[in-house]
């Protein structure tokens, strides 16, 4: 009976600690144990082809540093996803806040008025696009494919293609100061997660954002405000891309209206799904979208260090998006 | 006549057999060693409470899951399939409540999909499609509704229902299982089905038939077998069942006194409907007082649905008002009517009223956020603190208020949109078929909630296509049809027949233009 006893005993206390950890996980919105492997795995390619400089303090800080922009749009793209939307534009409007802030900054040589035009504008394109989604009925795909080009293109015509130059010290800090041995963006990025986790998981709102992207019908029938929310939503992400926009031109000291904001929508959306968003909305965290924009941040850094040419780091990006999907629509039909 | 038709089918052949089968999901023994057999050409009546194992039964049969234990023969010969796929190929179709066919393609397409015929081994041979369309269709008596070349996008749930017996039984259907036909069917269509089911068991068809519809499984089947909990109680012949002898082994106890109607005070007006008009209803007047159940009864496709969703602000108002309490309902939103005291339980729950994904306790919890959060915070002890003795009182089973509603039975699911709104408390509440798809016990349950809450003073607006459930609640009964109030009856005046007379359209041009 002891022998049966024990054994049985065993087994439970097998089984409360894998729960432990599984209640652990699910707190922090990481269902997906998967997502941790895969991030060791990298750790671990990484760290061996060069041991040399992968885990040192510095790089480990470059890493952090480089996906810091990243981080933020990963996030405001998860609630928009989770919303039931998706926002593709973002990259168009980083670029685009990016030109303003600087042409603020050079202009009235004043670091507030820099961080206002960023956001200003950015807030504007979300309402742009809010509307357009719902008031013009247009699917958000389409609806945000087009501003992708409309932004684009008035970054373009307002810098006329052109670098714009900030030499404003205040601003400049934005991208380059540390505070407490840690770089201002990271900071920031520390400062938005607390944010976005707290907006999606606590508040009221955030909750009524998830019923809305799982059944668009029965968060009418709620009460829920469903044309506000989705206006709502798209102006945060406008907003995201303000501050992403101020980074990016702190960090390069200058505006620009397409490098280093192109292709940022497609690592926002991987790092979105590949942290556990569903593409039909309802459902998604905010920990996932930080997990992983952290395998997007270490495969790119671990390509650069390993010295994979640029193209093939392309068809490294656009591989993982497509198998993040693939994985989670596995995922689902096996639930 | 009847009768004598049933004798001769006695005589048929086993098509399928199960024996001993069980099938366990997680703690919930779903079926248990159920012997059970259909015979050719006939047509077997599957009755039971919600939970009771009838759909887990149609899966094992259409090879959706193995059962755990037991055999499932056809026509003598052990069957173990693999997916439905398997199943069609052997003349077993389960035709859904759902029908599943494809909107923007042709009435033909969808008849012989999967089995077009081809000229040159490529190309679709349009004219010898069409031609055996017309064929399938005459056989069916269709030929007057559908073309063939007609696109499904715009066809009611009746012919799209059709569309799909007429797709099973040109693909060589043996065996085919109806879960809930006539849910979603006016009376005329319905008695068009049963011709055709019976027309199918002529021609040796063996049909399982599954419905919460006592009288007309009386009316239509050659056997009733009655599940409960999993388990087979009974296999009666249907010529000798009456509905009280099946309920009672449905449920294994006597139902008295379904329907309960206190004395209560009714107390003064609260809403007032003046001549309101959206797209889908025009012109309603009414009011509903405190305390007092206003039944609504009607055909299918009469508009009460879309009254319901007029008062809420979810159509879009053309004219007239809403008033609560002799103020105006703004039209702009459900938002809107649920902050001046209106409460509405749509019909389709799964579609409309709850978040399948996600917990009882969210889905309760989704129509007060005062009072499940702190400083804009959502406190989950305040909203455990609200929906727990709600959730008892309403007698919900679940493992916790965690548990995700698409775990569920209907009659739980339908009980977690109640307590929502019972937290609310609104001082109006809607019901749109509250009791649709739910079985005998939580439907009593439902019918004393609806007491005791205008006994408290609540206003109900109850739309039920059941007679019984309007004559025996409701205190008036508003009548419509073709989108409009024909006619409120109220005492003794509420009875089946004047209630039909009303519903009835006046004449096929109203009907064309509800439709």
């Amino acid at each position: 009976m002891n022998a049966v006893g024990k054994e049985a005993m065993d087994r439970m206390t097998q089984r409360t600690a894998r729960s432990h950890l599984s209640v652990a996980l699910d707190r922090l919105g990481i269902h997906n144990v998967s997502l941790l492997l895969a991030l060791a795995v990298l750790f671990i390619i990484f760290g061996t082809l060069r041991s040399d400089v992968f885990f040192s303090s510095r790089n480990i800080l470059n890493i952090g540093l480089a996906i810091t922009i990243l981080g933020v749009l990963a996030m405001s793209q998860t609630v928009v996803i989770v919303a039931g939307g998706l926002d593709i534009s973002v990259g168009s409007m980083v670029g685009l806040t990016t030109v303003s802030a600087a042409m603020a900054t050079q202009i009235t040589d004043s670091s507030t008025a820099g961080i206002v035009a960023g956001l200003l504008i950015g807030g504007i394109a979300g309402i742009v696009n809010g509307f357009i989604i719902t008031y013009g009925r247009v699917n958000a795909v389409i609806a945000t494919l087009g501003t992708m080009a409309i932004f684009r293109g008035i970054a373009f015509i307002l810098s006329d293609g052109q670098s714009i130059s900030i030499f404003n010290e205040t601003f400049r800090f934005m991208g380059v100061g540390t505070i407490l041995g840690l770089q201002f963006p990271i900071w920031v990025l520390i400062a938005s997660a607390v944010l976005f986790q707290v907006f999606l998981a606590k508040t009221i709102v955030g909750r009524n954002v998830y019923a809305l992207g799982g059944n668009p019908v029965v968060a009418r029938f709620s009460g829920i405000k469903v044309n506000r929310y989705r206006i709502g939503i798209y102006v945060m992400s406008g907003l995201a891309a303000g501050v992403a926009g101020i980074l990016l031109a702190a960090r390069t000291g200058s505006g620009q209206p397409i490098s280093g904001s192109q292709g940022l929508e497609l690592e926002a959306i991987t790092a979105a799904v590949l942290g556990g968003c569903a593409l039909q909305g309802g459902k998604g965290t905010i920990a996932g979208a930080l997990l992983g924009v952290a395998i997007i941040g270490i495969l790119n850094n671990g390509m650069i260090l390993t010295s994979v040419p640029t193209f093939y780091q392309l068809l490294a990006k656009g591989s993982l998006l497509i198998l993040a999907v693939v994985i989670a629509e596995y995922q689902q039909n096996r639930a | 006549m009847m009768s004598a038709e049933r004798e001769t089918m006695d005589a048929g052949h086993p098509i399928l057999t199960l024996e001993r089968v069980s099938k366990r999901f997680g703690t919930v023994q779903a079926l248990e060693e159920v012997s059970l057999s259909c015979q050719t050409g006939e047509i077997l009546a599957l009755v039971g409470e919600n939970g009771a194992g009838k759909s887990t039964m149609m899966r094992l049969i259409e090879g959706v899951f193995p059962p755990d234990s037991g055999m499932i023969a056809l026509s003598g010969a052990p069957i173990a399939f693999k997916e439905p796929r398997e199943a069609h190929l052997r003349g077993i179709r389960v035709i859904h409540q759902e029908p599943e066919i494809v909107p923007y393609v042709t009435v033909a397409e969808n008849i012989f999909m999967g089995d077009m015929p081809r000229r040159a081994g490529l190309l679709l041979d349009w004219s010898h499609l069409e031609a055996r369309t017309w064929e399938v269709l005459a056989a069916f008596g269709m030929e007057h509704d559908l073309r063939p070349r007609q696109l499904c996008d715009q066809l009611g749930p009746a012919q799209r229902q059709m569309i799909e017996i007429m797709r099973a039984v040109r693909a060589g259907g043996r065996l085919i299982a109806f879960d809930e036909p006539t849910s979603s069917l006016t009376d005329d269509e319905a008695r068009r089905l049963f011709a055709v089911i019976r027309r199918l068991r002529s021609d040796g068809v063996s049909i399982i038939y599954i419905s919460h519809r006592l009288p007309e499984i009386i009316e239509m089947a050659d056997r009733i077998a009655i599940l409960r909990d999993g388990r087979l109680v009974g296999t009666v012949p249907a010529r000798e069942a009456t509905e009280e002898s099946i309920a009672r082994l449905m449920v294994g106890r006597d139902l008295t006194g379904l329907f309960r109607r206190s004395r209560r005070a009714i107390g003064d007006e609260l809403l007032t409907l003046d001549r309101l008009t959206t797209d889908h209803v025009r012109d309603i007047s009414l009011s509903v007082r405190r305390g007092e159940v206003l039944g609504i009864g009607g055909l299918m496709g009469a508009g009460r649905s879309e009254l319901a969703k007029a008062i809420v602000g979810y159509d879009r108002r053309r004219s007239g008002a809403v008033r609560m309490a002799g103020s105006d309902v703004p039209a702009n939103s459900p938002a809107d009517a649920i902050r001046c005291g209106i409460g509405f339980a749509p019909e389709d729950r799964k579609r409309e009223a709850l978040l399948l994904f996600r917990s009882i306790l969210d889905n309760a919890a989704l129509c007060i956020p005062d009072k499940v959060s702190e400083f804009g915070l959502f406190s989950r002890r305040r909203a455990f603190a609200v929906v727990e003795g709600l959730a008892r009182k309403m007698a919900i089973k679940a493992p916790s208020l965690d548990e995700p509603v698409s775990r569920l039975s209907g009659g739980n699911q339908q009980k977690v949109v109640l307590t929502r709104w019972l937290a609310r408390q609104p001082s109006l509440l809607i019901l749109d078929e509250p009791t649709r798809g739910i079985d005998i016990g939580a439907k009593s349950e439902i019918y004393r909630l609806i007491d005791e809450l205008a006994t408290q003073g609540m206003a109900v607006i109850l739309i039920s296509s059941e007679m019984p459930e309007l004559i025996g609640l409701a205190d008036r009964v508003a009548v419509m049809a073709g989108g409009e109030v024909t006619g409120v009856l109220e005492g003794d005046a509420i009875n089946e027949r004047a209630i039909l007379a009303l519903a009835m359209p006046r004449n096929n041009a109203t009907l064309d233009e509800a439709v």
